[in-house]
C-alpha cells in the first residue's frame, strides 16, 4: 500500500490483510497501464470495434421546444454494448485482467447491467465469471440474470443483509479473499478502496472527454450545465471528468430520492442530510447508517441507485461544491421516463430517467441560449417489467398472464 | 524484550509458564441474545478457556465467512447496541480474571470517535482490539490512542503476507499477532499439516510478539498440531455451530474437549 487514495477526507483503502499483496499487484499494474500510452490505445480500439465508442450525442428537439429554456442534449452511453456505460469499465479492467495472468473474473451487481456486461467480457476474453447479485435484485432483474447465464457466468443471488447491492458487493469480496491469485474482482463502479475509485473513473473519463469536444463541434460552446445520476458514480464521474478544469459548467449529480426523505425512504447520500462520514466497503465516505454505523436499508425504483455509500470522489466534490446533488423521486423518476419514450422514442434505463428527471425540472427556467447535457448511462430494456408494474399497463399484465399459462400447462404435460 | 509490553503480553506470558497452548475463543455479543452470550462465556471460562475475543456486531463483516456473518444480523436484528455491548464486556471482563479482548470492524471505532472509543475499552477492562480492516497506514489515530492507553493493538498475519510486512506489522502490534491459517474467510476449513509448518516459522521469526493461530481451528488434534508452534489456538466460528446445532448449553462440552 503505497499511496492509499484520498480525495479530501474520502477514500483510502480499508481491506483485510490478506488481500494487501493483491491490492499492491493491482495498483502497480493499473498505474503501469496509466503510463503506457498503448493500453489506452487498446482499450479505445476495442471499444470502437467491440463497443459503439464515440457514443453520440442527440438533441432532445422536441422537448426542448415543449419544455422551453435551455436546449437539451443527451450523451448516448445506452448505445454501448450491453446497453450502458458500465461497458467502458469492464473492458477496461479486462485488458488489466489479461495483463495480470488472471483467469477468473468476479463482479457485485445491482440492476445486473454491470453483470451482463463483466459476463460479456468474460466471455470475449475467455475468464471464468462469477456474478454476485443480490436475492431481491435477482427477483427484480431476471433477463439480466437470464443473459449473464447465457453466457456462462455463474449468477449467484445473496440472501444476507439487505439482498441489494452492498450484499452482493461483500460476498464479493469474500470470493476474492479465498481466489485472489487467479481472480481479478471487476468492481463496478467508482467506489471500494483504491484504486477501484480512481481506476473506474479513468476508464469512464472516455464519456467526458467525449461528450465535451462533441458538445463544442455540436453547438460551439460548453454546455451550462451537465446532468449524470448517482448511485456509486462511475457514470456522473466519466462524464462530469471532462468538465472539471471548466468553472462555468455546473455539474448536477441526481441521487434516488426513492418515496422521499426519511430513512429507509431512499438512497441519497449527498442531496439529503440522512447519511454521514463512515468506513465500510473498504473506503471512507457519506454512507446512510444509524449511530452506531451500521448501515440502513434504502429504497429506490432503480435497483441499480439503491446503494448506500457513494464515490469518495464526489463526496470530496460535494464538500469542494464542485458538484451540486440533487435527488429525483420514484413517481417524478418514472414520469420523466415515460416522456422521454413518448416525445423522443428513447429509452433511459430507471437509473439514468433521474438525470433526466432534475434536467427536465431546470430546463424551463434557463436561457434559450444555454444547452444542458444529461448522460444517459444505460438503456431499460432491463427495466421493462418494473416500468410496465409502474404504468400500470393492462396489455402487458395480460401478456405475461398468458405466458404464465404456457408454461404451466407445458409443465402438466410434461 | 521489545518497547511495548502490555498487560496483555505480560498475561499471555505468565499463563504460558503453566501450559503449552493457550486457547482463546470468540463470541458475537448480542447473539443470539446478550443473556446468552454472558451464559456462554461463563462456561467458556469454566470449561479452561484462557483468553477471548468478544466481537461487537457490524452490518458489513467483510472478512467473516457465513457462521459468524450470520450472528451478527441476527445480533444486530434483535436491536444489539455498541453500548449495550460496552455494557456485557464491562460485566465480563468484572467476573472473569481472563483477557478479553474486542473484534470488530473499523466503522464502530469510527462513529464512536477512534479515541473515545479506546478510552471506553480502558476504562472497562478490554485489553486490546483486534480491527481486520484496519490496515496501519489507515489506522494511526487508533494507535497512538491504543499506546496512549497502554492496550494491544493485534494486527494479523496471513500466508500471503511478506516477510518485510509482517515485521511493519509486528512493530505497530502489542500484546500478540493473530496470524491467519489460510486464505478466505472464517468458519471454513483449515488442512493442519506440514503445509503451514514453514508459515508459522517464518511469523515466529517475524515478531517477538506471542502469537495466536486462528481460521478453521475446531479440534482437539488442530489444537495438538499447534502445540510447541505457536502461543495461542483460535476457535471462532466452530464455538457459534456447536450453539446453533446443539444448544448453548452444549458449548462447554465442546471446550472441555478441547483442552482435555
Amino acid at each position: 500500500m503505497k499511496n492509499s487514495g484520498y480525495f479530501s477526507q474520502f477514500g483510502g483503502a480499508y481491506i483485510p490483510e490478506i488481500l494487501v499483496p493483491t491490492f499492491d499487484e493491482l495498483e502497480s499494474a493499473y498505474l503501469a497501464a496509466r503510463e503506457d500510452e498503448s493500453f489506452w490505445q487498446e482499450y479505445l480500439d476495442i471499444m470502437s470495434t467491440y463497443s459503439c465508442r464515440a457514443t453520440p450525442i442527440s438533441r432532445l428537439d422536441n422537448l426542448t421546444e415543449q419544455l422551453g429554456g435551455a436546449a437539451i442534449y443527451v450523451k448516448r452511453e445506452d448505445l454501448n454494448h450491453t446497453g450502458a456505460h458500465k461497458a467502458n469499465n469492464v473492458m477496461g479492467q479486462g485488458l488489466l485482467t489479461k495483463r495480470m495472468g488472471k483467469k477468473r473474473v468476479i463482479a457485485e451487481t445491482g440492476a445486473g447491467q454491470h453483470g451482463v456486461a463483466t459476463a460479456t467480457m468474460a466471455a470475449k476474453f475467455g475468464f471464468d465469471c462469477t456474478i454476485y447479485m443480490g436475492a431481491h435484485d435477482v427477483a427484480r432483474q431476471r433477463p439480466n440474470v437470464f443473459w449473464m447465464e447465457q453466457m456462462g457466468a455463474t449468477v449467484v443471488a445473496v440472501t444476507e443483509g439487505s439482498q441489494t447491492l452492498k450484499d452482493a458487493i461483500n460476498e464479493a469480496f469474500r470470493d476474492w479473499v479465498t481466489n485472489m491469485e487467479d481472480t481479478h474482482y471487476v468492481l463496478g463502479t467508482a467506489c471500494g478502496p483504491h484504486p477501484f475509485p480512481e481506476m473506474v473513473s479513468w476508464f469512464q473519463s472516455v464519456i467526458g472527454t467525449e461528450s465535451r469536444a462533441q458538445m463544442l463541434e455540436r453547438t460551439g460552446k460548453l454546455p451550462a450545465r451537465v446532468y449524470a445520476c448517482v448511485g456509486g458514480g462511475s457514470n456522473a464521474m466519466g462524464i462530469f471528468s471532462g468538465f472539471f478544469d471548466d468553472k462555468d459548467v455546473e455539474l448536477v449529480g441526481v441521487e434516488a430520492g426513492g418515496r422521499g426523505k426519511g430513512v429507509g425512504q431512499h438512497a441519497a447520500r449527498l442531496a439529503y442530510d440522512d447519511a454521514t462520514i463512515g468506513v465500510a466497503q473498504g473506503y471512507k465516505t457519506y454512507f446512510l447508517q444509524d449511530n452506531d454505523g451500521q448501515m440502513k436499508d434504502t429504497h429506490s425504483v432503480s435497483a441499480g441507485l439503491d446503494y448506500v455509500g457513494v464515490s469518495p470522489i464526489l463526496s470530496a466534490l460535494h464538500e469542494s461544491k464542485q458538484v451540486r446533488f440533487e435527488a429525483a423521486s420514484d413517481a417524478d423518476v418514472v414520469a420523466a421516463m415515460q416522456k422521454t419514450v413518448r416525445n423522443e422514442g428513447l429509452i433511459p434505463a430507471l437509473e439514468s430517467s433521474h438525470a433526466f428527471a432534475q434536467a427536465y425540472a431546470e430546463a424551463p427556467t434557463m436561457s434559450p441560449d444555454d444547452n444542458i447535457l444529461i448522460n444517459m448511462s444505460g438503456r431499460a430494456d432491463k427495466d421493462i417489467f418494473t416500468v410496465a408494474d409502474a404504468v400500470d399497463d393492462p396489455k402487458w399484465r395480460q401478456f405475461i398472464i398468458d405466458k404464465a399459462e404456457q408454461y404451466q400447462n407445458a409443465g402438466a404435460t410434461k | 524484550m521489545h518497547s511495548r509490553t502490555t498487560a496483555l503480553e505480560l498475561s499471555i506470558k505468565k499463563a504460558r509458564e503453566k501450559k503449552d497452548i493457550l486457547l482463546m475463543t470468540h463470541i458475537v455479543l448480542g447473539y443470539p441474545n446478550f443473556d446468552d452470550s454472558l451464559r456462554i462465556v461463563e462456561d467458556m471460562v469454566n470449561a479452561g478457556v484462557d483468553l477471548m475475543e468478544l466481537q461487537i456486531p457490524f452490518s458489513e463483516p467483510m472478512a467473516d465467512g457465513p457462521v459468524i456473518l450470520r450472528a451478527n444480523a441476527e445480533a444486530l436484528k434483535r436491536g444489539a447496541t455498541v453500548e449495550q455491548s460496552f455494557e456485557a464486556a464491562e460485566r465480563l471482563t468484572r467476573e472473569f480474571d481472563i483477557p478479553f479482548l474486542f473484534m470488530t470492524y473499523y466503522n464502530i471505532l469510527f462513529c464512536q470517535g477512534v479515541t473515545e472509543f479506546v478510552n471506553r475499552c480502558k476504562s472497562i477492562g478490554i485489553q486490546g482490539c483486534i480491527v481486520p480492516d484496519l490496515p496501519p497506514a489507515e489506522g494511526q489515530e487508533y494507535l497512538d490512542a491504543m499506546h496512549a492507553a497502554e492496550l494491544s493493538p493485534v494486527h494479523i498475519f496471513t500466508p500471503y503476507t511478506p516477510e518485510s510486512r509482517m515485521r511493519h506489522l509486528s512493530d505497530n502490534s502489542s500484546g500478540m499477532i493473530y496470524c491467519v491459517a489460510r486464505k478466505g474467510v472464517t468458519g471454513k476449513d483449515t488442512a493442519f499439516s506440514n503445509e503451514i509448518t514453514a508459515y508459522l516459522e517464518t511469523c515466529r521469526n517475524s515478531t517477538e510478539l506471542p502469537l495466536a493461530v486462528g481460521f478453521g481451528v475446531k479440534s482437539k488434534e488442530d489444537i495438538n498440531y499447534l502445540r510447541g508452534k505457536v502461543d495461542i489456538a483460535v476457535v471462532g466460528s466452530e464455538t457459534i455451530r456447536i450453539m446453533e446445532q446443539e444448544g448453548v448449553g452444549a458449548v462447554k462440552g465442546f471446550i472441555e474437549t478441547l483442552v482435555a
